[in-house]
């Protein structure tokens, strides 16, 4: 007789069974008569201790633990995208449907829409050799996306059955392989997944391709790698959330997996709202119809809420597996960090820094390590790249989190209070953030936008240094007794940090702007700068350039010099030259 | 059968230890009835098999290892709900305390709510008028949103919450207004404080009030914010009304919590407070919003007073990191006699960007808005560096914005608690301040919204 495992003890999401030794270690379990879903953290000789994704309120010592055998798990397959889910891939307006707009524990919902049917084109026949990561069937997911169904790592072998082209919903068997050892497998359009485990790669490839944003700052003083990972730390309202968004509107990935991790039930609607609103320039479809929303908000369960971070990378995995470009924006990980503190603190831990566990800097490096631009094993190349916003504690960026992130990202964008306070967005502080991807990059820069654009972008970064140098005895003294060229450095300086680093997101123009213009705008700041330079050594006072408004007008060209119509920079060009050739002439 | 427990095995604190109990679930509500009578109230809190963990709300006061029969209720901490509770008065755990007798419920509710899907809110955009320039202009506060007052002791956040309640016009039909007013850990005046504003500005009997006053009991004061926002959920989701809701203080909320969690010994993480913090005070932050199907909304005014004046200290940044924005306090400006003495810099609404311009407010908000915050952030740096050489020797900008500064701070900032002014007015007031500064400084607004508003 099959004995049933009952509940010992309950504290907060913390359930604990006594005297079993049926569970292993991270093995699903259903907890009590709602099953509540949960997952085995812990095992002595006297207790398996359960973590549970839910509201344990109820919950009664006796109540039913049945395992499931497996680890925790999501289902991958068509229908994930252009959906929302929660922490442990539960369908949200599924469970809207079920249980109104409050969600009530224990929902049982599967994860992708069974009853659906798609377009299936099988891509096999009797006989072919499959092996883990093989493509057998693709399927329009949505209108902009080909969905790859794709044999599961583990598995090759022939195929001895395959069905036709046709309409199938997600648990049809398509194909069925027999494998050397003789056991057949039936693969349908999904599959099963550990979300801890990473999926495996053929080859990591170098990150030499940048990830354009069409932000300036971004990229062109900090670019980020398809592949790479980066991390945005700041203080509450110095805009992580707004940056995220932008980036996930305007990157040029194939797919977007975005976190809503431990964060505003009303940013989330936000997102769903505006998403399916933006329509994407490239195919003229929605944005929604190539991103995937997991929304694990503040109130809801803390331990689903560890868990979001790896479904979503994990979803991003799946993705790069059939040879997409995706970004996965995590907002945000400190949240993340904070439900790891909250279940170790239940499990009475020994705490280290900040009672965090001794445990986080090993599982940050986890998640961050995900990110890769790779060769998979069906042969395509595909990448992840991860974008985890951080909120510091008290905005110090000494904290704990914020410090063992840096050590897994290679790209830093520090928001900064000060900017926010004047309204600077982006509010990357130039002084604290960085990119360690320059040496990779530059040779996709030279290539695509032309040696200049390296040469302007030092430029662009000395004037800022110098500036913020300067800025240190303008403090103390004022800027009115620095020597003319100091003052004309703090002029371009301040025309570089409005004109070109800050970004208006809610403007149509400026909101994306492509590399071409940004370096345009780089190429008439830095003439500008020459040639009253030039004006400045001859003895001519800064202050005729300045009355002339040479520099206010810089200042607004990004709104002024539309999109489609680049080649007014020549025109900006001309201007400045004839304005100081006529200060020159009458003095 | 109901079984009552003779006698309890451990008291610590507000908690009690009882083994032996059978078939209790977690966070049940028991009765302990005390041999002299009286009846306490509390909530399992945790579950070792047969021993149950009670934390017991009044205290545990004269209680005794035998003195005691406890009662299992087989129901979670849950309030009596019916339209009936606007104008009424209950104490922090929801037992009514006006002397008007019990209240007859349309139904029983649990506590703690439950979480609204994400997908199932409506994106909040209406905004609220208040009558207040820094609120309306800078940190526009919308139907739906939670946005706290940090504040320090000694300051104005509650004649400003009063000013807001008095002067927001948060929906078009008067009788589907409503305030849940939640008193946590408040001095007995400044409940009285409100009692008496909310009467003279003629709201009372539209005010559902819940008190828990600094000499209640604390583990009451954990349940006050939840009985509160159960109710205010209740009226919004049921009853369709436009409900805000003001908790003031949350300091002492969060440090009966931290003193509930030192007592279960559970770890500490920042300053003391318990590794759960964040989570606590978003479940409660959380439960504002609107929701489809219903034409409801719950709208937070939290005020909190921040210890030692810090906006770094765990309360306030974790309440930032959770709320949609924040009106922060100064105490330089207060001390100025300015009033409300809104900083203006850290303050900010998440929620404007949606919530104004053409077609809500007037379409050259945003624009104002951004450049009364650029300009007034360089006042600060132009007044460090007249702290170092002196106001005459500034170049004319500085000196420039030095003048719109005091003229801001005076005129913008300061217009007293009577002053309802409109939308118009306060904008038209940003453009005359902005007039004193020279025209290459404001690089946030076109030429375009100029010619069009800037005062000749």
């Amino acid at each position: 007789m099959e004995r049933i495992n009952r509940i010992f003890g309950i504290n907060g999401p913390v359930v604990t069974v006594k005297d079993t030794k049926d569970f292993s270690m991270s093995e699903m379990v259903y907890v009590g008569e709602n099953k509540l879903v949960g997952e085995v953290i812990g095992i002595n000789n006297k207790l398996t201790t359960i973590q549970v994704y839910e509201e344990t309120t109820g919950l009664r010592p006796g109540d039913a633990v049945t395992g499931t055998g497996a680890p925790l798990n999501i289902t991958l397959g068509p229908g994930i995208l252009d959906n929302i889910f929660d922490g442990i891939e539960r369908p949200l307006k599924a469970i809207e449907n079920i249980s109104g707009a409050f969600i009530k524990g224990g929902a049982c919902v599967p994860s992708l829409d069974e009853n659906r049917l798609w377009d299936v084109t099988v891509t096999v026949k009797e006989g072919d050799v499959l092996y883990g990561g093989s493509v057998y069937a693709t399927l329009p997911e949505t209108p902009a996306i080909t969905h790859k169904v794709m044999v599961p790592p583990e598995i090759s072998g022939t195929v001895i059955k395959a069905e036709k082209s046709g309409q199938y919903r997600v648990n049809d068997c398509i194909v069925v392989l027999k494998d050397s050892l003789g056991i057949t497998h039936k693969l349908t359009l999904c599959q099963k997944w550990a979300i801890r485990k990473p999926r495996p790669i053929k080859e990591r490839l170098g990150n030499d391709i940048p990830l354009i944003t069409g932000q300036r700052i971004i990229d062109t003083l900090f670019p980020i790698a398809k592949g790479g990972a980066a991390a945005i730390p700041g203080g509450f309202g110095t805009g992580k959330t707004m940056t995220q968004h932008q980036l996930a509107k305007w990157c040029d990935a194939d797919i977007i997996i975005y976190v809503g991790c431990g964060e505003r039930g009303n940013e989330m609607s936000d997102v769903l709202n505006e998403f399916s609103h933006l329509i994407d320039p490239k195919n003229n479809r929605p944005m929604t119809d190539r991103t995937s929303l997991i929304a694990n908000t503040s109130n809801m369960p803390v331990a689903a809420r560890e868990a979001s971070i790896y479904t979503g990378v994990t979803l991003a995995e799946y993705y790069r597996d059939m040879g997409y470009d995706v970004a996965l924006m995590a907002d945000s990980t400190s949240r993340w960090a904070e439900a790891l503190r909250e279940i170790s603190g239940r499990l009475e831990e020994m705490p280290a820094e900040e009672g965090f566990p001794a445990y986080l800097p090993s599982r940050l490096s986890e998640f961050y390590e995900r990110a890769g631009r790779c060769e998979t094993l069906g042969g395509e190349t595909g990448s992840v790249t991860l974008i985890g916003a951080v909120s510091p504690q008290g905005s110090d960026f000494s904290e704990p989190v914020t410090q063992n992130t840096k050590r897994f990202i290679r790209c830093f964008w520090a928001l900064d209070k000060s900017l926010a306070y004047s309204r600077h967005y982006p509010a990357i502080n130039w002084n604290l953030s960085y990119s360690e991807y320059f040496a990779d990059l530059d040779r996709w820069f030279e290539e695509k936008c032309g040696k200049d654009f390296l040469q302007y972008r030092s430029s662009i970064t000395s004037l800022l240094q110098e500036e913020n140098r300067l800025m240190e005895i303008v403090k103390l003294i004022g800027s009115d007794v620095l020597p003319d060229d100091q003052k004309l450095i703090i002029e371009t300086a301040r025309v570089i940090r409005i004109g070109f680093l800050q970004q208006n997101a809610f403007h149509s123009d400026d909101t994306f702007v492509s590399l071409e213009k940004q370096k345009l705008m780089m190429k008439t700041i830095l003439h500008l700068y020459k040639s009253v330079k030039e004006l400045v050594s001859q003895g001519i006072p800064l202050s005729l350039a300045k009355e002339a408004g040479l520099f206010e007008k810089l200042i607004k060209m990004k709104y002024d010099i539309p999109n489609n119509n680049l080649s007014m920079f020549d025109d900006y060009i001309k201007e400045t030259d004839s304005t100081i050739n006529s200060i020159k002439e009458n003095n | 059968m109901i079984l009552e427990y003779i006698g309890v095995d451990e008291i610590n604190g507000s908690l009690i230890a009882i083994d032996g109990i059978k078939d209790a679930f977690f966070e049940e509500m028991v009765d302990i009835k005390l041999q002299n009578g009286t009846t306490r109230h509390g909530r399992i809190v945790r579950i070792d098999g047969e021993r149950a963990v009670i934390q017991v709300f009044e205290g545990t006061t004269s209680i005794s290892l035998t003195n005691t029969s406890v009662r299992l209720k087989c129901k979670p901490m849950e309030i009596a709900l019916s339209p009936e509770i606007v104008g009424r008065i209950f104490d922090g755990a929801g037992r009514s305390i006006d002397g008007l007798g019990e209240i007859f419920p349309d139904e029983y509710r649990n506590i703690n709510g439950t979480p609204i899907n994400p997908v199932s809110r409506i994106y909040p955009k209406n905004y609220i008028r208040t009558g207040i320039s820094t609120i309306d202009v800078l940190t526009t506060l919308i139907r739906g949103q939670k946005l706290p007052i940090f504040s320090g002791s000694g300051m104005s956040h509650n004649e400003l919450a009063v000013q807001i309640v008095r002067q927001a016009q948060i929906c078009d039909n008067a009788d589907s207004f409503c305030v849940v007013f939640a008193a946590m850990g408040v001095k007995n005046d400044v409940a009285d404080y409100f009692k008496r504003c909310f009467e003279e500005s003629g709201v009372l009997e539209r005010v559902v009030m819940f008190l828990n006053l600094s000499n209640d009991p604390i583990i009451e004061r954990i349940l006050t914010p939840r009985c509160a926002l159960t109710a205010a959920e209740y009226l919004a989701f049921n009853q369709n009304k436009h409900v805000l809701v003001i908790m003031t203080d949350m300091t002492p909320y969060c440090e009966a919590l931290r003193e509930f969690s030192s007592s279960k010994e559970e770890i500490p993480g920042r300053k003391g407070y318990p590794g759960y913090l964040y989570s606590d005070l978003a479940s409660l932050y959380e439960r504002a919003g609107m929701i489809k199907g219903s034409t409801g909304s719950v709208t937070q005014i939290p005020i909190l007073t921040m210890p030692n004046d810090d906006i770094t200290h765990p309360i306030p940044d974790l309440t930032g990191y959770i709320t949609e924005g924040q009106i922060v306090l100064d105490r330089e400006l207060h001390s100025k006699g300015i009033y409300p003495p809104v900083n203006v810099l850290p303050s900010l609404s998440r929620l404007m960007k949606d919530g104004i311009g053409e077609g809500y407010t007037r379409e050259d908000h945003s624009a104002l808005a951004n450049q009364l915050f650029s300009s007034y952030a360089k006042v600060t740096d132009a007044r460090s560096l007249a702290s170092v050489i002196g106001e005459d020797e500034l170049s004319f900008t500085d000196k420039k914005y030095i003048e719109f500064g005091k003229a801001f701070e005076e005129q913008f900032v300061n217009q007293g608690n009577s002053a309802n002014r409109t939308i118009d007015e306060s904008l038209d007031l940003g453009w005359r301040l902005l007039s004193i500064l020279p025209k290459s400084e404001l690089d946030r607004i076109d030429d375009v919204m100029l010619k069009k508003y800037m005062p000749k």
